[in-house]
């Protein structure tokens, strides 16, 4: 599927899921959801090289993909579905009971596409260091990738991480930022500023690389292609890829107030009134 | 009273490091990880053998459980060695979702645990390791007695898939399990059958359960002696019939109190036969700089501290 309209198409759907799934629930995180449409998409129907048909815990052969700031789950199991690691019905048991689904991503309910448990932030680079470290040792040549959160850059962990992954040259590995300059309890600036991110990872050893319009489905697909031919060459590879919080419905960017809320009726269907065109919803 | 004899002292952290070491040549996909403690958790041979097996990480032990996490996803079985407060405390959040509740197979290798550290003082003496880990659903929780037992546990858990947390020391203590003994997680090791008291020790204190054991049979007390060298998932059952027998009990660890064996034990008894029971451990309270010998004596966690216990729970039968 590298057809773009057809991305877009996907992509669009995708965002319909998150906003039903969250509404359904009346809890989650719509916010960095809408956001990282685009990337997740891309990533798990371009980019990557797996095998949703035959899921299985150690991938040998198959890129990897750990999703660090597990809170946006919802676009995380709407991708997942959506190409084929479970059933699409499966997501409307999005955070009820009984449910494969929960809250936060995790292995313990056996949901196939999830490597590893994420809600907690900053663990996920550690996480994803390792998978890299066992497929340099299986010399297995596939990659491995990761996502998280630019509040989530604030614990600790991120930056033994960032140093353990320079320091070791672990160069089959593409970390994503995603940088939408939003937390819980308001702009990133203003919480606690990242200062100045791609220089604090140049420093750190690693290559860096920007997308700069991170919900333009080409411009995610091409930075991504472009970080892809760095692997190999001794660094670790990071991209800062700007998306808005709440990317696809207007009333839910510009601001950091969805980052953790659901809509009502009234706003899920303005919501869904926005993303209309061949819906196929679960 | 059966007889215990020794041909020397061992550090149990040495035993870690030859099974460990053993590991390296026998199991291809076994992996090592340390924070800047090779030494004390002597695994330099497993380092200097299998060089592109061992990662070390630096002082980031978060970052350790992460990678190890991550290594298992690849097939790998990886330990992690550092001192038991770095390995648990520290790291408590990292091992609860990324081990723990994701089932990787890592093994939390924790040495220098409990008062026997000594001189370094309370900031490293962790007295809540066995408390914390157990509580972690599905967490194997592991404490041999010397260093044979804890070569053996090491081997041992190489092949029980999914999360273990062992739990050894730094000094030299008498090396008396027998070299070819087989490890069996989950199964108690009777030390003595006796008919009085049953006394239920772990770690560092079940050679001092032994010498408890002699001087009360001196005084003609028969003392029953569990090793329990895991208390997660605990042995129920031999736990149970020694107390159908003795109905009174003994437990004895170089932990706090609160969460360690004696709460394991204490529960299953509720559950079961509520029986008299004394703890030996230490009571709410940090440990302090001192030789190991003077710290063990100052907190209540001597041979004479088991030998009162037995004759006092005894007396509440």
């Amino acid at each position: 599927m590298a057809d773009i309209s057809q991305l877009e198409q996907l992509a669009k759907q995708v965002r319909r899921d998150i906003v039903r799934m969250v509404h359904a629930v009346n809890s989650g995180h719509p916010g960095g959801s809408l956001g990282c449409t685009e990337y997740l998409v891309a990533l798990y129907n371009v980019v990557m090289k797996h095998d949703p048909k035959n899921f299985s815990m150690d991938g040998k052969g198959e890129d990897l993909f750990f999703l660090s700031n597990g809170h946006i789950s919802p676009v995380f199991y709407s991708v997942l579905a959506r190409c084929g690691y479970f059933p699409i019905d499966e997501l409307k048991t999005f955070r009820k009971l009984n449910s494969r689904l929960q809250g936060h991503p995790t292995t313990h309910e056996g949901l196939p596409g999830v490597r590893i448990a994420s809600g907690s932030l900053g663990q996920g680079m550690s996480v994803a260091i390792g998978a890299a470290l066992a497929k340099k040792l299986n010399k297995d040549t596939s990659i491995v990738y990761s996502l998280h959160g630019d509040g989530e850059l604030q614990e600790g962990q991120i930056w033994e991480a960032a140093i353990y992954a320079a320091a070791n040259k672990v160069d089959n590995y593409i970390a994503t930022i995603d940088y939408n300059g939003r937390q819980i309890d308001g702009d990133v600036e203003n919480v606690l500023s990242l200062g100045n991110l791609r220089t604090k990872f140049e420093a750190f050893g690693w290559e860096v690389l920007d997308i700069h319009e991170g919900n333009n489905m080409t411009a995610v697909i091409d930075g991504l292609r472009k970080a892809q031919t760095f692997i190999g060459k001794g660094k670790p590879i990071v991209v800062i890829m700007k998306t808005e919080m709440g990317a696809g419905v207007d009333f839910m960017m510009g601001t950091h107030k969805w980052h953790g809320s659901a809509p009502n009726d009234e706003q899920l269907q303005k919501a869904l009134d926005q993303l209309v065109g061949n819906e196929a919803d679960y | 009273m059966k007889k215990y004899t020794y041909t020397e002292k061992k550090d149990t952290r040495s035993g870690f490091g030859a099974g460990l070491s053993e590991l390296g040549k026998s199991n291809p996909d076994v992996v090592a990880l340390c924070a800047d403690l090779t030494g004390s958790l002597k695994m330099d041979a497993f380092q200097k053998d299998h060089p592109e097996r061992f990662f070390q990480v630096g002082i980031a032990e978060a970052n350790m459980i992460g990678i190890a996490a991550g290594l298992t996803i690849g097939g790998k079985i990886p330990f992690t060695g550092t001192f038991a407060n770095f390995s648990t405390g520290r790291v408590y959040d990292q091992i609860r979702q990324s081990v723990a509740y994701s089932g990787k197979n890592v093994k939390i290798c924790a040495s220098h645990a409990g008062l026997t550290l000594g001189e370094d003082g309370a900031t490293h003496q962790i007295l809540e390791d066995i408390g914390l880990m157990k509580m972690l659903p599905h967490m194997c929780v592991i404490n041999p007695c010397d260093y044979n037992q804890t070569k053996a546990a090491t081997i041992a858990i190489a092949d029980h898939h999914g999360p273990v947390y062992l739990r050894f020391g730094r000094p030299t203590v008498p090396n008396f399990t027998p070299a070819d003994q087989k490890f069996e997680i989950g199964k108690a090791i009777m030390l003595n059958e006796g008919s009085d008291v049953t006394i239920i020790a772990t770690g560092h204190l079940v050679w001092k359960a032994i010498e408890a054991g002699e001087q009360l049979a001196a005084k003609g007390i028969s003392a029953e002696i569990i090793n329990i060298h895991t208390i997660k998932p605990l042995d129920d059952a031999a736990i149970l019939k020694s107390l159908a027998k003795t109905k009174c009990v003994v437990t004895a660890e170089e932990h706090q109190m609160n969460g360690g064996l004696g709460d394991s034990v204490a529960q299953l008894l509720a559950r079961n036969t509520p029986a008299p029971q004394e703890f030996v451990a230490v009571n709410d309270s940090f440990g302090e700089s001192g030789t190991p010998d003077q710290l063990m004596t100052k907190y209540g966690l001597d041979t004479v501290n088991i030998v009162e216990a037995a004759e006092k729970v005894m007396k509440r039968k």
